[in-house]
């Protein structure tokens, strides 16, 4: 390795400079960054409901009961003279809290039982592992069905279902990391310098680890989404009067032979377009968390 | 001089695992061992350098990470500044012993951690041993910087925002900042450019002079050793074959391994004469080890007796020579 | 007064004014700057210089295997009467490998794992020579014999994983020379392998290039591998061809401010010296100004050296060094 003096790329910049790099990173992910500004969007909406939403999300209007898009109503509305937009964007609500919130519970608790099957390995290992097998030799629809049929239809058990699929996807996606990097000489330094072993995994073992877990993660938002949405689609977890996409595209599909297709398309495509945004950042967020990037891509 | 460590009969023995060596037991044989460290010892005195060299498979990492307890031995004892090493909890190990025995790594960028900066690295070693306040730790952390040659502007970098050598002078600050007794250093400049290794060895030699310090310097990079060490141990295939003070090894080298490691190293003269020593073969797998010498099978001057165990035997005042045929 | 470092017979290769670039985002990277060499016929010549000096892309160069973002912007690269640089594709894999063989600092990985060892050598007399099958297995096992393998046809049953580190790279000498090339580029052949191993790697490539006649470009850091290996040497430095010189010359009196503080700095075996660092540090190739890009650490530095560059010089028969100190004689070759 030569003593070569470390490239401006690599040395902090000032200001000027970074907004510079910031710039061209955004021009390259372009696409990336689209998505981003998509989930925004869509994040700022769902807390702003209550003043961006041109209509209460209950609110019916007899008369106006299954008109198309015009002025008053930008999307159409429903059979009860409900204003799709408005429903839309509250319904974001629950779809973003359920997405974000079993991500993160599954994220969180198959991040931490993974490194202590990768740290500790032996008959822990072994356990946990026979655990996570089991679980996923079944179907994750199919487990998440039958999970919230069991404890009943509510935001809370939809939440709970889908994270509990997803924790063994975190769980050895984690311990796999851990497996490879408890080897590398910074743990060995980390060790020899006199570190417990809460902190050698902390501090040094789960930050490292990061980078597939961020993909992941984006993926995974997706993932929930629409198997939220599926289950309401069949009748299961969120229900009417709540509004979330899923259920709304259920009950939107039977007015398509009647010709108010808005009503099917429209929360069809709001899942559509959240599903995209989440794939779309994953390898760029990743890469813009990881300090190794900053100056370069 | 005062022994600093003394290290007895050390011994590190890994038994095979896998569904070959299943069979193997099953069909009646004996449990095979890799016997990586195979009864060693050693003493480092204060302020000295002890340079322990060999070649791929001699078992001197594990020897190093032996020491600072990043594996235990299967045997023997290790004495550091009174203290024995291996019954020690590890919390006794982590609070009394660490900060005095610290390490130094091979691979500059493998052992910073990518995520941290310079800062945390060489600052956590106070943090987690002494009761400094934050800025104790900061001004103690800009002292040993400025004092491996890093100016402490750089403390708030990332690794990768550093070349090489900076990467290494950070692994040597973190290693120094406790003030410790013993640096293990395992292979430190093998990783390096060649113009950074003056650097980085002057740079050795001038702390260990100043504070007094001593080192276990692993290398396989004999002129290196030959610089920095005062003492030079040999090992082949988990055992010492030659311990001598530095001079007196690379001049008049005893054993056989020695002869042919030092026939083997190119000197940068076109015109010096080669020693045409050579070993046939090549180095054994550390799991069957013959009976008796261990260079039997390689050995040009091999004889029948050297199938009995080994004696160790002193040619010289102070050089020892584990050999038969000396 | 300069002149190109041309010999009277006509080398097996001969580089002149090689520049490579890579683009980046920040920037291009001069990865090699003007460096002009040649290798002659049945030689060893040493490439020396540390990481980020321009060898291995050199050698690369050399292949004309260089791809995005990097690309060769200017020189020419003469194979006997043939400029590779000008040559098609389907010409330079004709060159490849056949005329010109390459071995690689990490032979474990440059092996096929799933097949066996003789096969892979035997492929190379099938593909190159048209030999058929029995044939070829046979040339195979004689050329693993050729470079010391004990038990070959045993030997040529197993696999790489089966093989040290020491033996690999004797199993891609053997591949190297099957097709008897008239030059053998050996990147850093030795690194990774145990100190008494490459000693017998190197004695081996002495031998086989004096047996075989190809002649060798052997690519190193290490001084000590020059001195024993190589019978003449050209040092760069940070994309630059600095010095060129038969192997005694260089040793005895390097010329180049950069070879001499080189040869100042390793530690020796032999006896215990006072080690001087080279100073200053390997400039950044983003960018690169003009001039002698050892300007930044020499102490003879003038003006001129930061904005042109100096050619090389022959200063004795068969010397040549780039340097406009050593031109003026402000620094007097020791």
């Amino acid at each position: 390795m030569a003593d070569v003096a470390p490239s401006p790329a690599t040395v902090p910049t000032p200001t000027s400079a970074a907004l510079r790099l910031l710039w061209i990173r955004v021009r390259r992910n372009w696409l990336s960054t689209i998505a981003l500004a998509i989930i925004a969007i869509m994040l700022i909406a769902a807390v702003l409901a209550n003043w961006i939403a041109p209509y209460d999300a209950d609110a019916t209007d007899a008369e106006a009961a299954l008109q198309g898009m015009s002025l008053q109503h930008l999307l159409g509305t429903d059979i009860y003279g409900r204003d799709l937009l408005s429903r839309i964007i509250f319904a974001a609500r629950i779809d973003l809290t359920v997405a974000f919130g079993a991500t993160a519970v599954a994220l969180v608790i198959g991040s931490t039982i993974g490194a202590i099957s990768g740290l500790y390995r032996g008959w822990v290992d072994l356990i946990i592992m026979r655990c996570v097998d089991s679980i996923m030799a079944f179907p994750a629809f199919i487990l998440a069905m039958a999970i919230t049929a069991a404890l009943g239809n509510s935001v809370t058990n939809v939440l709970i279902a889908i994270s509990l699929t997803q924790i063994p996807n975190y769980l050895r996606l984690i311990r796999g990391e851990i497996l490879h990097i408890r080897e590398m000489e910074y743990a060995d330094a980390a060790r020899v310098v006199g570190n417990p072993a809460w902190r050698l995994v902390f501090i040094h073992l789960l930050p490292n680890c990061l980078p597939p877990i961020i993909v992941q993660a984006t993926l995974a938002m997706g993932y929930a989404l629409l198997t939220m949405a599926a289950l309401s689609f069949i009748g299961l977890g969120i229900q009417p009067p709540q509004s979330e996409w899923g259920s709304m595209t259920a009950e939107g599909a039977q007015y398509i032979v009647t010709g108010e297709w808005w009503l099917f398309l429209y929360p069809g495509l709001a899942i559509v377009l959240m599903v995209l945004s989440f794939n779309l950042i994953g390898d760029s967020l990743r890469d813009f968390l990881d300090p190794r990037m900053r100056g370069i891509r | 001089m005062p022994t600093l460590c003394e290290v007895t009969d050390l011994k590190a023995h890994f038994p095979l695992r896998g569904a070959g060596t299943l069979l193997r037991q099953l069909k009646g044989g004996a449990p095979q061992v890799v016997r990586a460290v195979d009864g060693v010892s050693f003493k480092v005195e204060d302020g000295e350098t002890l340079g322990l060299v060999g070649e791929s498979g001699c078992g001197k990492s594990t020897v190093a990470r032996s020491l600072v307890r990043l594996l235990q031995p299967t045997g023997g004892t290790i004495r550091f500044d009174g203290t024995e090493l291996t019954g020690l909890s590890k919390s006794d190990f982590d609070h009394k012993v660490r900060p005095h025995l610290q390490m130094v790594f091979q691979d500059p960028t493998a052992s910073l951690n990518p995520r941290l900066t310079v800062r945390r690295m060489v600052e956590e070693p106070l943090k987690l041993h002494t009761p400094l306040t934050a800025a104790e730790r900061r001004e103690r952390t800009a002292a040993v910087l400025e004092e491996v040659g890093l100016g402490v502007e750089l403390a708030d970098r990332y690794p990768h925002e550093l070349s090489g050598g900076q990467r290494q002078r950070v692994n040597i600050a973190r290693a120094l900042v406790t003030n410790p007794r013993l640096l293990v250093l395992d292979e430190p400049t093998s990783a390096l450019d060649v113009s950074l290794r003056a650097r980085v060895i002057l740079l050795l030699e001038e702390l260990r002079q100043r504070h007094g310090l001593s080192y276990l310097f692993i290398s396989h990079d004999l002129a290196t050793v030959r610089y920095l060490a005062q003492r030079v141990a040999v090992m082949y295939l988990g055992v010492i074959v030659e311990e001598a003070d530095a001079a007196e090894l690379f001049d008049h080298p005893a054993h056989p391994y020695t002869r042919a490691l030092l026939a083997a190293v190119p000197v940068p003269d076109p015109d010096a004469k080669r020693d045409p020593f050579v070993l046939s073969g090549e180095i054994p797998s550390p799991i069957d080890i013959p009976e008796g010498c261990r260079l039997r099978a390689r050995c040009p001057l091999a004889q029948p007796t050297c199938a009995q165990p080994v004696p160790v035997r002193e040619v010289a005042p102070n050089h020892f020579v584990a050999c038969h045929l000396v | 007064m300069s002149a190109s470092p041309i010999p009277s017979s006509t080398p097996v290769i001969d580089v002149r004014d090689l520049a490579v670039r890579f683009t980046s985002d920040h920037g291009e990277i001069e990865a090699v700057d003007g460096a002009s060499f040649a290798v002659r016929e049945g030689e060893i010549l040493g490439l020396v210089g540390e990481s980020g000096s321009g060898k291995s892309v050199t050698a690369t160069a050399i292949l004309q295997l260089i791809r995005k973002p990097g690309r060769m912007v200017r020189g020419s690269i003469l194979f006997g009467a043939r400029d590779l640089g000008q040559l098609p594709e389907s010409e330079l894999q004709e060159i490849r490998g056949a005329e010109i063989a390459m071995i690689s600092q990490t032979p474990r990985t440059s092996l096929n794992p799933l097949i066996t060892v003789g096969e892979q050598v035997a492929r190379l007399f099938v593909l190159h020579a048209g030999l058929s099958k029995a044939e070829s297995r046979k040339r195979a096992i004689e050329m693993l014999t050729l470079v010391g393998i004990p038990e070959p046809a045993r030997r040529a049953r197993q696999y790489a994983h089966q093989f040290s580190g020491g033996m690999c790279q004797r199993v891609m000498i053997a591949m190297a020379l099957a097709t008897s090339p008239r030059l053998l580029i050996a990147d850093e052949p030795t690194t990774g392998l145990d100190v008494s191993t490459s000693a017998r790697i190197l004695d081996l490539l002495r031998d086989l290039g004096a047996k075989t006649g190809a002649s060798i470009l052997l690519i190193t850091h290490d001084l000590g591998v020059v001195a024993t290996t190589c019978q003449r040497v050209a040092v760069m430095h940070a994309g630059q061809v600095v010095e060129i010189a038969p192997v005694r010359s260089l040793f005895r009196k390097p010329a180049h401010p950069y070879t001499r503080a080189l040869v100042r700095s390793i530690p020796r075996i032999d006896r215990v010296i006072t080690m001087e660092p080279v100073p200053g540090s390997v400039p950044s190739l983003l960018n690169a100004p003009p001039g002698c890009r050892y300007a930044g650490r020499c102490p003879w530095v003038e003006e001129r050296c930061r904005r042109e560059k100096p050619a090389l010089m022959e200063i004795e028969p068969d010397h040549f060094v780039a340097c406009f100190a050593v031109e003026d004689g402000r620094a007097n070759p020791v």
